[in-house]
């Protein structure tokens, strides 16, 4: 069981999460947030679970839902607040926007609009890490709908071929934009088939956040110290909002909304909610809700790029 | 200075002494350490660099290539090598969507140093998956260099920079040039990209021509000598970036501009070079005109794929045609053999 500590430690990286996905819905509509926005409300527990096993040297890849990822990694909050704004101060200079957030010292490496194509990025930066002989471990997040690409068959291939230090964190959410699980594929076990590629492979609770932080520790040092297979574990969570944007989307009809209410009465930012003091939680949240704000002012007062950053970067030199 | 050395063996000098220099270069692909070695360019380098450095792939081209990609991004410089350019359409997605947009669309936080090595087949039933040649597809894209060099010294020299540039970089080979000999010497060297190659000089037309068909072109010229045509020669080497000022200034002296694709014409290479002199020069009586792949898929049997690409003969014709505004006599034609290499070419593939 977690004590008092780790449970605020997480539940102040979920809340974080969660409050600044809220803060992007109050923004929205002022159309200050230039950039389509993919909320990870519903699945901040994932991202602050793995993310708390880490290190700052270890290694993440992911989505064009990535908000939780970024926090729960340490990136920068300014930094991501400014290049939703399409600031020059953003983490992209303003280049990339929501889908694309990068912070090089937090140990995020990239995030991409094309479904699936991190998983591969990853395999490949955890070869090159193998082959520098570097102590880290590499993380790709990605969603059910990547399980039906063709490059995250090869990715996994070929990271079990190399014996790679990289865990894959499939966020299973059931849906790939809004087609249901069911309706892509006859065989729904990610686990029975990736096991086959040679990675051990494990179903878990995406509300479990202490069970998910375990998993990841124990399976990095078994991986990094004792040369384990790659791992695989797909985490079953849910999507509160809708694909793109900030609404709820329960009355287009592909999805009923008695799913909601399960994972909420499950959700555990409310639980570890319940279980610390009062004054603790709203010091947690008054910490949060000023960081936010200084996030927000800096993106506002910060600068856009001017028309000299066009034609910025296209090569690196 | 080596003579006579095979544009293989200088392929092979310059990944051989970029590996021993820098320990961050890898080489990776299908067949890259089996016992036909990419036509003998990647021979010995598993023994000499080690299986961690040299490595075999499974046949997965888009996830490879977003593995190398993922490889760079730690700081690994990897040559991926494919034995066929149209396999590289496998990976266009890498490519396209990651390579060459991560400098850019990440504000310049990071770079992606890879080498995608490829070949361009013709003869002996390369036909229609075989053939395709599709550096105007790569020129297309911000953020990919394109290299296409024809000669020994050039293949040596551009694949040292294209290893030590720090961007993706597109590096076309053609099958018909691997066995083909120039100086180049043992010492490793490197060629800015950018910079065009002027093989001949002359002053009454410019012919640009790329990849294989610089020999070809080189050909014709001399018998275009013969005919009292002074040719100036360009290989533009490097695709993107694209030196146009040296194609520019050729064409303002000889007014007469004819180019030679190694691909197709629609929307390609050869549409770009016109689309710059235009807007440099304006149509101030020029004459212009482009030779290129036929507009069809590639045929295997040798009897359509004659008339498929442009060769010594044809080329001479429609210079001549251009310069003296007739045709030239059929003994003159005649005189010609045509395709030198294709004729001899029957593998290995």
């Amino acid at each position: 069981m977690a004590n008092n500590s780790k449970k605020e430690t997480f539940l102040k990286s979920m809340l974080r999460i969660r409050l600044l996905e809220e803060k992007i819905i109050e923004l929205y509509p002022s159309d200050k947030i230039k950039s389509p926005v993919h909320l990870s409300i519903g699945q901040e527990s994932v991202a602050t679970a793995v993310c708390e096993a880490l290190n700052n040297e270890d290694v993440v890849f992911a989505t064009y839902r990535s908000h939780h990822v970024y926090l729960a990694k340490g990136g920068n909050i300014n930094s991501m607040m400014a290049e939703l704004f399409g600031k020059v101060t953003g983490c992209a200079e303003g280049k990339g926007g929501s889908m694309h957030l990068i912070d090089i010292d937090a140990g995020i490496v990239g995030t991409s609009a094309v479904v699936g194509t991190t998983v591969a990025n990853a395999v490949g930066y955890a070869l090159a890490s193998k082959i520098k002989q570097q102590n880290k471990i590499i993380i790709v997040f990605f969603g059910d709908g990547a399980m039906d690409e063709g490059v995250m068959h090869e990715s996994l291939n070929f990271a079990a071929l190399k014996k790679l230090p990289i865990i894959f964190i499939c966020e299973n959410n059931k849906y790939a934009v809004h087609s249901h699980i069911r309706s892509r594929r006859v065989n729904q076990n990610f686990c029975d088939q990736v096991k086959t590629y040679g990675i051990d492979t494990k179903t878990l609770d995406g509300n479990n956040v202490f069970d998910i932080y375990n998993n990841i520790k124990i399976s990095k040092k078994n991986i990094l110290n004792k040369g384990y297979n790659p791992l695989f574990l797909e985490i079953m969570t849910y999507r509160w909002k809708e694909h793109v944007g900030i609404e709820e989307d329960f009355d287009a009809g592909y999805r009923d909304k008695k799913e909601l209410k399960e994972w909420n009465h499950n959700d555990p930012i409310k639980k570890l909610s319940e279980q610390i003091k009062k004054t603790q939680l709203k010091n947690i949240e008054s910490e949060i809700k000023k960081e936010l704000e200084d996030a927000i002012n800096f993106a506002e007062e910060s600068p856009f790029p001017n028309e000299s950053h066009l034609m910025k970067d296209i090569f690196s030199e | 200075m080596n003579k006579n050395t095979t544009y293989t063996q200088a392929i092979k000098q310059s990944i051989y002494q970029e590996m021993s220099t820098d320990n961050s270069v890898i080489v990776m692909g299908i067949g890259v350490e089996d016992h036909k070695g990419i036509y003998g360019t990647t021979l010995g380098l598993k023994e000499k660099f080690g299986s961690e450095r040299v490595i075999d792939t499974p046949l997965a081209e888009d996830g490879m290539t977003g593995i190398a990609i993922g490889a760079a991004l730690a700081g690994i410089k990897p040559i991926h090598i494919h034995i066929r350019m149209d396999f590289v359409l496998l990976a266009m997605n890498q490519l396209i969507n990651v390579a060459a947009k991560s400098s850019y669309m990440f504000g310049g936080n990071v770079s992606v140093p890879i080498v995608v090595r490829c070949f361009i087949g013709r003869s002996w039933g390369q036909g229609p998956q075989h053939s395709q040649a599709l550096h105007s597809f790569f020129m297309h894209i911000p953020g990919l260099k394109v290299v296409m060099p024809s000669t020994p010294y050039d293949a040596k020299g551009l694949l040292t920079q294209s290893i030590r540039d720090s961007n993706p970089v597109i590096f076309i080979e053609h099958r018909l040039l691997a066995n083909t000999t120039s100086d180049v010497p043992e010492k490793n060297f490197s060629i800015p990209f950018g910079k065009c190659r002027v093989l001949k000089k002359g002053n009454d037309l410019t012919v640009v021509a790329v990849s294989h068909m610089v020999l070809e072109s080189l050909r014709a010229c001399e018998h275009l000598n013969k005919s009292g045509i002074n040719v100036e020669l360009i290989d533009p080497r490097t695709l993107n970036p694209l030196d146009s000022i040296t194609i520019i200034n050729s064409v303002k002296k000889t007014k007469n501009l004819l180019i030679i694709d190694n691909g197709w014409l629609t929307a390609g290479f050869s549409a770009e070079i016109i689309a710059k002199v235009i807007e440099s020069v304006g149509n101030n009586n020029i004459n212009i005109q482009r030779m290129g792949f036929q507009q069809v898929t590639c045929p295997t049997t040798p009897s359509l794929e004659e008339y498929f690409y442009p060769n010594t003969r044809t080329i001479f014709e429609a210079a001549f045609k251009m310069i003296k505004k007739e045709n030239p006599k059929i003994e003159l034609i005649n005189q010609i053999s045509p395709n030198i290499e294709s004729l001899e070419f029957k593998g290995p593939f």
